[in-house]
């Protein structure tokens, strides 16, 4: 971790991180975001998380990025999971089971198909 | 989340629906299916907004343009000209000048888009709360970057500038609060963020400490930079085991990384944050018992003035700010005053988070700007009543207001409330429909304020008891005329004598009931029955 000194080193690190994210994001691979925050994490967002991870230790899944976030608002709708191909648009998975996830990830993540029924709807 | 171009708003409540309006919501997913507009407009329904000669109303956003009576005929119409097309169908529009004042509150929120107004949760729900360098991709730290480059007045002046005012409930100008403890004499100041959110409903500032905790550092460290003050606490309801453990996480990072401590960014700015986790004791959230209670003492409030902002903690002059305030600060400061007057009303700029619950049809938190009615919250945020038809609204968990149907249109900000005589209170919204029954909602507010009275004056320890033998009795059939006068008497004497924030919005429920449900109260006396079917009556 670098520590700062001046507002230089504060506006220069964050160009850093803002151009590792771009890399990251051009670089193809596959980015998966679980809402955790205290609504998620008590419909289940663990176990769902936990069930990702084993998926991807698994099939030895390489390019993969596994992130949390906090509370999305969407309410009622947990546990939620966002995932993005690369190049392609965030889909925004909601009520996601273990069970769901594993059939996420091979689907979509794995066969590039976008699993409609369970996408977040207004 | 998916943005829409525009918005089509359709009354079907009762009256609406006999004259037609399902068929109108089914011809306009048809005719909205049939120029392939799927993907930019969404359809909403919404309870009767208007005189029965115009229903079924539609409205569009974001021109707020309203269209009455729409028939299954004109839909395809409308549908082409507006939303394809992009013209006002100036035939369809409601003409009346009296209806038109009926709905002006539409009017005034021209452009804006209900969902795309986030300025607290922008980067909650994104940003990894675990990583700091996250927190930097997405603007994290400028904000302090750019106030530390500047003078503490200016700062202050700022914040004054942008009308920010305090989120807890009371409204209090955020400028004015941080100026005064700038200029109260003394060497130690401190900065205190209240994260003792326990008003029952409320969880706007949890799911904000929990998706961005380095916003909050970020917020104490401008607030102790402009105020001068070097010390920060952060006041954390007990209950809160994952917000604790990731703001904890965020200090921890923040240390390592250099952006608190001794001569933070070689300004010669020296800063630091403790964690205070509460114990579940509800008069803690108010801001002289939550004083208290970091000092180790037991939390019962003390008496004002001395205000906190002279007299503080340790006897030091602090600044107090719920986590919602503090959360408006780094974008202000990030994108100027005149940025964050632009949304909301002129009297209350900005935006506020709330948490909807109860009879609705979607429940959960948004954030939407000050200003908007109850009305457009229940139809646009909650998608309809779930049953029944709208009574009345609780705001701010326990200590705001009772707000009645007839009061839906006024808007929801600090000022416009006050002048009706409610409160907002600190962000929970409980609708509830027609099955609700006053006396036993009144009755359980007062059970939760004599269990969360601290007992330390008269009035509060007292009156909260007797107001819940009243309400029980009421609620048992035991009621007696002299009991409103009773209840009259005690919601006063509260309100006016008590020591703290808690006993003085205790009597709110009660003053609300008994000028807008006294007939319902009085039939709970005079007949013997509850009117709803909800309270027992004695059987």
């Amino acid at each position: 971790m670098p520590t700062i000194n001046s507002v230089e080193d504060l506006k220069r690190l964050r160009e850093e991180a803002q151009k590792i994210k771009e890399m990251r994001d051009q670089a193809g691979k596959t980015q998966i975001v679980v809402g955790m925050g205290t609504i998620g994490i008590a419909a289940g967002a663990r176990e769902t998380l936990k069930a990702i991870l084993t998926f991807v230790e698994e099939k030895n899944l390489p390019d993969i990025i596994l992130r949390q976030t906090g509370n999305l608002g969407l309410s009622g709708m947990d546990p939620v999971v966002k995932v993005t191909l690369p190049n392609q648009e965030e889909v925004v998975y909601v009520k996601v089971s273990p069970n769901i996830a594993r059939k996420i990830m091979q689907d979509h993540v794995v066969g590039g198909n976008v699993l409609t029924e369970y996408v977040f709807k207004e | 989340m998916k943005k829409y171009r525009s918005m089509v708003l359709i009354s079907s409540g009762e009256s609406s629906k006999s004259k037609g309006s399902d068929a109108v919501v089914d011809a306009f997913h048809q005719a909205i299916e049939k120029y392939d507009l799927g993907a930019e407009v969404c359809v909403t329904t919404i309870p009767d907004s208007s005189s029965v000669k115009n229903q079924p109303l539609v409205i569009v956003y974001p021109e707020a343009v309203a269209y009455g009576p729409v028939l299954e005929e004109n839909v395809d119409f409308l549908v082409s000209e507006h939303l394809y097309k992009g013209r006002v169908a100036e035939a369809l529009r409601v003409s009346d000048p009296f209806e038109m004042k009926r709905i002006s509150w539409l009017l005034q929120r021209t452009g804006t888009m209900p969902a795309e107004n986030r300025i607290v949760l922008e980067y909650v729900g994104v940003i990894d709360p675990t990583s700091i360098n996250d927190f930097l991709t997405h603007d994290g730290g400028q904000a302090f970057a750019a106030a530390v480059e500047m003078k503490p007045q200016k700062i202050i002046d700022i914040i004054k500038k942008s009308g920010l005012r305090g989120r807890g409930g009371a409204g209090f100008p955020t400028g004015v609060k941080w100026q005064a403890v700038r200029d109260a004499p003394g060497d130690k100041k401190y900065i205190i963020c209240n994260a003792d959110e326990s008003e029952p409903g409320t969880f706007k500032d949890r799911v904000i400490l929990e998706g961005n905790p380095f916003s909050m550092i970020e917020a104490m460290l401008i607030a102790g930079y402009a105020c001068g003050a070097d010390e920060g606490y952060i006041y954390i309801r007990g209950e809160y085991l994952d917000a604790l453990e990731k703001i904890s996480n965020a200090l921890r990072a923040a240390r390592e990384f250099g952006g608190l401590g001794k001569n933070i960014l070689n300004t010669g700015f020296n800063f630091d944050i403790h964690v205070h986790s509460g114990a579940g004791a509800y008069i803690c959230g108010e801001e002289t018992a939550l004083l208290e209670s970091i000092e180790g003492k037991r939390g019962e409030p003390r008496p004002k003035p001395p205000y906190p902002t002279t007299r503080g903690l340790w006897g030091k002059p602090t600044l107090i700010n719920n986590v919602e305030t503090l959360g408006n600060i780094p974008p202000i400061i990030h994108n100027g005053a005149d940025w964050f007057r632009a949304q909301g009303t002129p009297s209350s700029p900005g935006t506020k988070v709330y948490t909807i619950l109860g009879n609705v049809n979607k429940t959960g938190l948004m954030e939407v700007p000050m200003g908007i009615t109850l009305r457009e919250v229940i139809g646009i945020y909650g998608k309809g009543m779930k049953s029944g038809t709208f009574k009345f609204a609780q705001t701010g968990g326990s200590s705001g207001s009772i707000i009645p149907a007839i009061l839906q249109d006024t808007p929801m900000d600090f000022d416009s409330y006050r002048n009706v005589g409610v409160a907002l209170g600190s962000g929970a919204l409980l609708i509830c429909d027609d099955s609700n029954c006053i006396v036993d909602c009144v009755r359980v507010l007062m059970r939760f304020f004599k269990v969360e009275s601290c007992g330390k004056c008269v009035p509060c320890r007292i009156g909260t008891e007797q107001a819940l033998d009243i309400m029980t009795a009421i609620s048992e059939g035991r009621g007696t005329m002299e009991h409103l006068a009773q209840l009259e008497w005690l919601s006063h004497g509260m309100e006016e004598f008590s020591n703290c924030g808690l006993g003085q919005t205790a009597g709110s429920p009660i003053k609300n009931m008994l000028d807008h449900f006294r007939a319902e109260v009085e039939a709970h006396i005079k007949l013997g029955v509850c009117p709803a079917g909800v309270c027992s009556m004695g059987k």
